[in-house]
């Protein structure tokens, strides 16, 4: 199963080599990671997404709370919460194109931040569901490169991480 | 007071009660070896190689329970102690590791004795850090204790670059006398609701064992357990780490569990309805193969640490917490209750173990021609009877053959790499326990492979005039390298024969050591109360022993705690009866 989980962690040199090298050295599966600093900046927050079953979880629960720099972690997927990610889709746009990227575009809510006579470069937040969509529905070849945040996420309610 | 940065380090280090430090000097910590110079609290132990400097930390802070600390430098002083650091930390063993670095603008450049020592160790560490600053060398090595100290005890490596260390720059020093971090709050006391939960299964259970590890040993909660056992009668057995929390005199200790534990111990665990798992991690050697593991038990399952809880086999009672006030709490619940365990269910359970147990899985055939290493160990245990015994060990079968067949009856008395099982460990282990306490008797059995591998410890041992007494089970080969070969791959001894063996009592003695050859049966006693009676000299003695005796019983890697191979000569003797 899949499962988001948000870290609160010391914004210290090593922290993030810390969670990369558990996940590697106990052979846990790791789809995307995402870390910032948060308001507070002596704290990162990473929101990182991985598969496996009920005892897998726990275990990388448990051995993600065993880390001395880790001060919290939450699994959002035990509950209500949202998750966003950041798409930027850099695409073909000739003649004759460019009207119907341009349509796309508004239909998905999405911003074309960068145009050449040749490209656009198109922005695009939401679920990954709706992101993979996006890219479905681009005409064929017109893809150039694409760059995903991987997922963010908060859990819906008046309570933050820092104050479960 | 106004102190530089590698003074700092030192006062840290005597502020937080350091005795010892086992070290090697090098370019990165010659600021830290001047400081050290200019004291007179801390004592240097030098060493021949860095492993050795860790290993000794190591048995110092399993035979005392304090910290140990070594010192080494940069690069390569770093990487040899790579080894000792993830033995303690496969033991979980406290320990504080001091590695010297390059000065800060050189890092990353490949300087010379350039490694990254908190990357390499990141994995076989609880904690590490590396210091950028002189203003946060006091706290960090407060911090560095506190972590490796207390919850699940581990080592925690300070990476510190020389210019850190710099002479010349001085700034005001005060030692934190409390550490207090966010992200790292051990717990203490087990949940109430979950100990009553495992008291229930207790008084309800008809074929109990306790079973417990090294956690029992490393929290202090020997006491405990022992009147854990006496209030519910229930049989108990150890682990390889676990030996001496409960007195191997005591009826109801079923002796040692796992690959080479005994046979009412593992038909014990086999059959239970319930076990009781105290500061044991559910190890592969102890538990066998998973899906037999205790088929019939419900488990409970005392830790401090909640990852080991449930990470091999799902557990029905967790209970987070040190095992000294769990089993207080556990115990004062049970004398509270007015339900008793089933006596009669209970003395059922017993008749069968007792029925195990008169198997008797540890015989071996005795000879008046070659000394058996078995009875190397039951001879060792006759002669030191009443010297309250430290007994080191190297890994192999010498190991299991003192497990097997040598009595622990406190703990702490048996130091020995379990975990990372660590060639090279002993002697180096057995030096650091001579440290802490210069008057015991303090002996490491070991074998010729393993002893080779820190056999340049006699020097250090020579020059701070410890007394060891190393026992040296030699068969020629790496023995249980051997015994795998003969039993799993038809005999061939590929590598396993260890040629061109020096002459361990002429090597000793260039040491300044007395080095002793012994291999006939009868002489064995008399030479081990010779060894034993010279106080004050390291005695190093080569004991010739039957080069193919297997550890038994055995179980195969991926079989079941009932699926035990007995000792052939056990099988013949009881199919001639």
């Amino acid at each position: 199963m899949r499962h988001i989980i948000s870290v609160l962690i010391e914004n210290e040199s090593g922290a993030l080599a810390r969670v990369a090298g558990l996940f590697a050295a106990r052979g846990y599966n790791i789809e995307s990671l995402t870390v910032a600093p948060t308001e507070d900046p002596t704290l990162s927050r990473m929101t990182l997404v991985t598969h496996g079953d009920e005892r897998v979880l726990e275990q990388i629960v448990k051995q993600l709370n065993k880390l001395i720099d880790v001060v919290k972690l939450l699994d959002l997927s035990e509950g209500p919460h949202i998750e966003r990610e950041l798409m930027m889709v850099k695409v073909k746009a000739e003649k004759g194109l460019r009207e119907e990227l341009k349509r796309l575009a508004d239909i998905f809510r999405a911003n074309i931040i960068d145009v050449t006579a040749t490209s656009y470069t198109v922005e695009l937040t939401g679920h990954g569901h709706k992101l993979d969509g996006f890219l479905e529905a681009l005409p064929d070849d017109s893809l150039i490169e694409v760059v995903r945040s991987g997922p963010l996420g908060i859990s819906r309610g008046a309570k933050g991480l820092g104050t479960i | 007071m106004e102190l530089s940065g590698a003074e700092i380090v030192v006062q840290a280090l005597i502020d937080e009660g350091v005795e010892y430090i086992w070290g090697y000097p090098g370019g990165a910590v010659l600021h830290i070896y001047d400081a050290l110079f200019q004291q007179k609290k801390i004592r240097h132990i030098l060493v021949r190689h860095e492993q050795a400097a860790t290993h000794a930390a190591d048995g110092y802070a399993r035979a005392t329970g304090k910290p140990g600390v070594a010192l080494v430098t940069s690069g390569p002083g770093a990487t040899n102690a790579v080894t000792g650091i993830a033995t303690a930390y496969m033991d979980s063993i406290p320990m504080v590791v001091l590695t010297g670095q390059v000065p800060t603008p050189f890092i990353g450049s490949d300087a010379f004795q350039e490694v990254d020592i908190t990357g390499i160790t990141r994995p076989c560490v609880k904690h590490n850090f590396l210091i950028k600053r002189v203003e946060d060398i006091a706290e960090t090595i407060a911090k560095a204790f506190y972590i490796a100290t207390t919850g699940r005890p581990g080592p925690v490596l300070i990476d510190i670059p020389k210019d850190v260390t710099d002479p010349n720059v001085r700034i005001p020093y005060e030692y934190p006398r409390k550490i207090s971090m966010r992200s790292y709050k051990p717990v203490e006391k087990g949940h109430p609701r979950q100990i009553r939960k495992a008291v229930d299964l207790m008084v309800k259970a008809r074929r109990p064992v306790i079973y417990t590890g090294g956690g029992v040993v490393l929290g202090d909660g020997s006491d405990e357990l022992r009147k854990l056992v006496e209030v519910t009668g229930f049989p108990v057995t150890h682990t390889l780490m676990g030996l001496g929390a409960v007195p191997s005199t005591d009826k109801r200790f079923l002796g040692m569990l796992g690959m080479h534990g005994t046979y009412e111990a593992n038909m014990a665990m086999h059959e239970s309805d319930l076990v009781i798992a105290i500061g044991a991690r559910f190890d592969d050697r102890v538990t066998g193969k998973l899906a037999s593991f205790c088929p019939d038990a419900k488990i409970i399952h005392v830790d401090v640490d909640p990852a080991s809880i449930s990470k091999n086999v799902k557990v029905d009672v967790p209970i987070v917490g040190q095992v000294k006030p769990v089993l207080r709490d556990m115990v004062k619940l049970l004398k509270e209750r007015k339900t008793k365990p089933d006596a009669k269910a209970l003395a059922e359970w017993w008749k069968r173990i007792e029925g195990w147990r008169a198997v008797e899985c540890l015989k071996y055939p005795k000879s008046d021609k070659v000394i058996k290493p078995q009875y190397a160990m039951e001879l060792l245990a006759k002669v030191t009877r009443r010297r309250d015994l430290y007994l080191t060990s190297d890994v192999g079968q010498h190991q299991m053959f003192a497990a097997q067949f040598f009595p622990f009856d406190k703990p702490r008395r048996w130091i020995n790499s379990g975990g990372l099982g660590t060639m090279g460990f002993g002697l180096p282990a057995a030096m650091g326990v001579q440290q802490a306490f210069p008057k015991a008797t303090v002996a490491c059995v070991t074998g010729e492979a393993s002893i080779q591998m820190c056999i340049q410890e006699l020097a250090t041992c020579a020059q701070y005039k410890l007394p060891l007494k190393i026992i040296l089970l030699n068969n020629g080969y790496m023995g249980m390298v051997r015994q795998w070969q003969e039993l799993f791959y038809e005999g061939r001894y590929s590598h396993s024969y260890v040629d061109a063996l020096p002459d361990f009592a002429a090597l000793a003695e260039t040491y300044g050591h007395v080095g002793m050859t012994i291999e006939d049966p009868a002489e064995l006693e008399a030479a081990y109360k010779e060894a034993f009676g010279m106080k004050n000299r390291l005695v190093f003695m080569n004991v010739l022993v039957d080069p193919e005796e297997n550890v038994y019983p055995m179980i195969e890697a991926g079989k079941g705690h009932h699926e035990m191979h007995m000792s052939p000569y056990l099988t013949a003797e009881r199919e001639l009866a």
